[in-house]
């Protein structure tokens, strides 16, 4: 019994087990201080990490092609690169609906460029058709209006296709009118005209700011009641409004001039009938892809499957490899620089270091373009130091050197600009390093080299730590100087992502390569705190 | 009295104005390429339109280079910021294609030409977009420095001399793509000129015009901004290179640089306006009074003053005077100058369009071979 009261759970003042009130007062503190850095953290969210997920997101980001295509995306679902033929009726059915919507949303191009991507051809195959689908659909257009007149009017449209009160309330109103609602008895009789009538209707209210009753229907519809006619619409039970215009079209369209969408699709290109083409629509048509990440390694997804790019397409491994090389050999002539001036900066009486702290900082305050400018004029084949070797006879004129323009010219002039970023950190350990330990050294028979080795570089090794982390993760997304001084072979991955981003508009490739570098990074920086300890770092 | 009289007149201006700001904004963002070329638009038809309409205030951005980047990007935060933005011409068809850049009624929208001829007729050929409003043509053209080449050598009279490294030792400057490079490959490689898109529309044809580069590789300073190769030409670090006509105007007779001009196989292209989609009502009517004025015949003529391109407007040409500065005649320095023209290479927009994203990721595996 008495075992059993000294088990049970200890219990504060008020009665309450004392674990859950000590709890509370944590939890209360904790959300204090949450309160207190919230304004902070919701800023670096919504301005910093959103924006970065968001850019991220898009590298494995693919919806436009079941967005832009949703009916052949469906149609392509039973038809199979590998049985080596053309997709089927339906498919160019579907695709002609698709394009026909995409046109007039004027969203077939920027798929086109997207799959441009993949299959070079694409985008000049959907700017063609785009132009062209208008004209297929206008064949039944045409007949519908030389039946009947009223097949052009907006109203007659409106009010066949809208739901009564929809239509009652739109009539006369102003602007776009009431949002748009399909008469559920048509939806059941005339499917395929339904839906398509209420994409223009949706479209005409949302996009273009028009009312639908005021306007004619796309060619489209006509095309579709067409195709809902022939299949034997159940109409002849159909008492309301354009019931006798719909029998008599019923009875007219098995004499009309029928439109083959493929024959259509393939006069307007070849391509058309390209089993390749229709095979990058269908490898690409799922919401997520990993084509960019392939292709940002250089390999391509192609209806075969993954394939590596030959080598006169591959890029981005070498890039890669290069950026991280180049970073870490500029990471370590930046140690191989700036640690004596770092303990110059540190060991000389305060007068002189503080001059000398002003040359450290005159450059870093000086604007990059001028610093890499500068060094253009430096290095240069007619440049100054060029000049001075051949005057002093150590060159002969035609002998005159490259240090730019290629990897060393990046080398040199990234060194320079990240040189601060080294002594800094490097200066504000060293300045902590009681100079009683080198005397206490020397003074127990150490000479200067043991001095430096054994004790006062162990202790300056946070500051070498903190110096790299900082010019190596710098390094490795430098963009300006690369670009300017690296010619062909001195240029980093990033100025393959200013490339896609600005130039070819490849935003997700772009980002499948920016997600690789921060991969890396983070990487690295994992690997770093393994062997040297993040703890050791010291920012001063 | 007196300050009801105050109060009615404070009433009655804030009516006013309340009415005009209805009608057109007052505040226009145009988007150039800055430098020089930005100044000539200034000068000939900003600063005089301001003149005009003094409540009016103009807000330049130098983001051409990124334009159709940057148009994507608000476009799908839905905030458009541009009200005109300057671009050439295959960034204008992209725009257009997007359906980032509203249609243009050129016989509506603009003005007709002084002499009588409808604004589709004055602008002819070079309306290459039905969004895109041409104002200026310039050209690539290759530039070289007489004294840096042997003494015994003959003029060049003909691009091939960029892959002459025998008759023209030295280092060339061009520009860091593919295009133009590829078509001047084919073409001194002994491709006519009317095949070169057919040849380099296959792999073979590729594969022929970087054997072709690939011959000059090591003597290639590739370059990227177009005030380079002017700098390197000046600094001697090359012998001849490519680059905007207008640059090479600059730095020969503005800068008096010892250059002479290669006008052969230069490569034309346009530079105008497009209108971004999406704008509120109030600001396309002031976007639409000032590009009526500023691509008027007389204004596009009066552009050419200060920088030597082409007007795209006929109407135009004989108007071309005299540099607002230097007095001398612009008609010869002009890429469209008979003399100058006598050789000039169409750049094909639709294909590169298609091809430009396959041959840039082969031309920087090529690069880095």
């Amino acid at each position: 019994m008495s075992d059993a009261t000294q088990t049970g759970p200890m219990l504060a003042a008020d009665g309450r087990p004392l674990k859950a009130s000590l709890n509370r007062a944590l939890r209360r503190q904790k959300i204090r201080a949450l309160m207190l850095i919230a304004p902070l953290l919701i800023f670096i969210l919504i301005t910093f990490i959103a924006p970065i997920a968001d850019m991220l997101f898009r590298s494995v980001e693919n919806n436009i092609v079941s967005d832009t295509l949703p009916r052949t995306v469906e149609a392509l679902d039973e038809w199979t690169y590998a049985s080596g033929e053309m997709p089927g009726e339906p498919v160019f059915d579907a695709m002609f609906v698709d394009m026909f919507i995409a046109a007039e949303k004027k969203e077939h191009t920027r798929l086109g460029s997207r799959l441009n991507y993949q299959e070079t051809g694409i985008s000049s195959l959907f700017r063609q058709t785009g132009r062209d689908v208008g004209d297929m659909a206008e064949v039944y257009e045409d007949q519908f209006d030389a039946l009947n007149e009223i097949w052009r009017d907006g109203a007659f449209w409106a009010q066949l296709m809208g739901d009564p009160d929809w239509f009652e309330n739109a009539q006369g109103a102003e602007d776009d009118g009431p949002r748009f609602r399909i008469n559920s008895e048509m939806e059941d009789r005339l499917p395929r005209t339904a839906e398509i009538y209420r994409e223009f209707a949706r479209y005409t209210q949302n996009a273009e700011g028009d009312n639908p009753v005021e306007e004619r229907p796309w060619p489209l519809v006509h095309a579709m009641l067409y195709a809902d006619l022939t299949e034997g619409a159940a109409i002849d039970a159909y008492q309301g409004f354009g019931a006798a215009e719909l029998l008599a079209a019923k009875e007219a369209v098995p004499g009309f001039e029928t439109q083959p969408y493929r024959d259509a699709f393939l006069e307007v290109d070849d391509d058309w009938g390209n089993v390749e083409m229709w095979g990058t629509i269908k490898a690409y048509s799922g919401e997520f892809t990993s084509g960019y990440f392939l292709n940002a390694v250089d390999r391509e997804l192609t209806p075969q499957g993954v394939e590596t790019l030959p080598s006169s397409q591959s890029v981005y491994l070498k890039l890669f490899w290069r950026t991280i090389w180049m970073s870490l050999t500029i990471t370590f002539m930046t140690i191989l620089l700036g640690y004596p001036v770092a303990y110059l900066l540190a060991s000389l009486p305060m007068r002189k270091s503080s001059l000398l702290m002003i040359l450290v900082l005159l450059p870093f305050w000086t604007s990059l373009l001028v610093r890499t400018s500068a060094w253009k004029v430096l290095l240069q084949q007619q440049g100054v130091i060029n000049d001075i070797l051949v005057w002093a006879g150590v060159l002969s004129d035609s002998g005159r050197l490259i240090m730019i323009n290629n990897q060393l010219g990046t080398i040199i002039a990234m060194t320079h600009i990240l040189l601060p970023f080294m002594i800094l950190p490097l200066y504000s350990v060293m300045a902590t390093i009681p100079p009683s330990y080198v005397r206490a050294a020397k003074s127990l028979g150490g000479t200067n080299w043991v001095t430096f080795w054994r004790v006062y570089f162990p202790q300056s090794v946070p500051g070498i730590g903190a110096g790299s982390i900082l010019v190596f993760i710098l390094a490795i997304g430098y963009y300006i100087t690369p670009a300017l001084v690296g010619g062909t072979d001195g240029i980093f991955i990033s100025n393959r992502i200013a490339y896609h981003i600005s130039s070819s508009l490849n935003w997700g490739l772009a980002a499948a390569l920016g997600t690789i570098l921060l991969a890396a990074v983070l990487v690295l920086y994992w690997a770093y705190d393994r062997i040297v300890g993040i703890d050791n770092v010291k920012l001063g | 009295m007196k300050l009801k009289t105050i109060l009615m007149g404070t009433a009655i201006a804030g009516v006013g104005s309340m009415a005009f700001a209805q009608d057109m904004a007052n505040d226009m963002t145009l988007v150039s390429w800055g430098g020089a070329y930005q100044a000539s638009q200034q000068k000939a038809y900003v600063e005089p339109y301001l003149e005009m309409n003094p409540d009016v205030s103009i807000t330049w951005d130098e983001s051409s280079a990124e334009a159709v980047a940057k148009l994507r990007a608000m476009n799908e935060a839905g905030n458009i910021t541009w009200d005109l933005v300057d671009v050439v011409a295959s960034d204008a068809i992209r725009l257009c294609d997007e359906g980032l850049a509203m249609e243009i009624d050129f016989n509506e929208m603009l003005a007709e030409g002084d002499d009588g001829s409808s604004a589709e007729e004055d602008f002819g050929d070079f309306i290459v977009s039905d969004c895109y409003i041409p104002q200026i043509v310039y050209s690539t053209a290759a530039a070289y420095r007489p004294d840096l080449l042997p003494a015994d050598a003959p003029a060049p009279d003909s691009i091939c001399a960029f892959f002459d490294t025998e008759t023209y030792p030295g280092k060339r400057a061009l520009e860091q793509r593919p295009i133009n490079n590829m078509e001047w490959a084919l073409l001194c490689d002994g491709v006519p000129k009317d095949e070169i898109y057919n040849v380099l529309e296959t792999e073979e044809g590729q594969d022929q015009a970087f054997a072709k580069l690939d011959t000059i590789k090591d003597d290639i300073v590739w370059w990227s901004a177009a005030a380079e190769p002017p700098q390197l030409l000046a600094d001697g670090e090359i012998v001849m290179g490519s680059s905007y006509n207008g640059r090479w105007f600059s730095a020969i007779e503005e800068q008096d640089q010892p250059f002479e001009m290669l006008w052969d196989a230069q490569v034309f292209d346009l530079d105008g306006w497009i209108i971004p989609t999406g704008l509120p009502e109030d600001r396309l009517a002031r976007v639409m009074d000032f590009v009526r004025y500023a691509t008027d015949t007389q204004r596009l003529a009066d552009q050419a003053k200060y920088i030597s391109y082409g007007p795209a407007r006929a109407s135009s040409a004989p108007l071309v005077g005299q540099h607002a500065e230097l007095g001398i005649e612009m008609g010869p320095h002009m890429p469209t100058a008979p003399a100058n023209s006598e050789n000039v290479f169409v750049y094909n927009y639709t294909w590169w369009a298609d091809y430009r994203d396959d041959l840039d990721s082969k031309f920087q595996a090529w690069l880095a071979q």
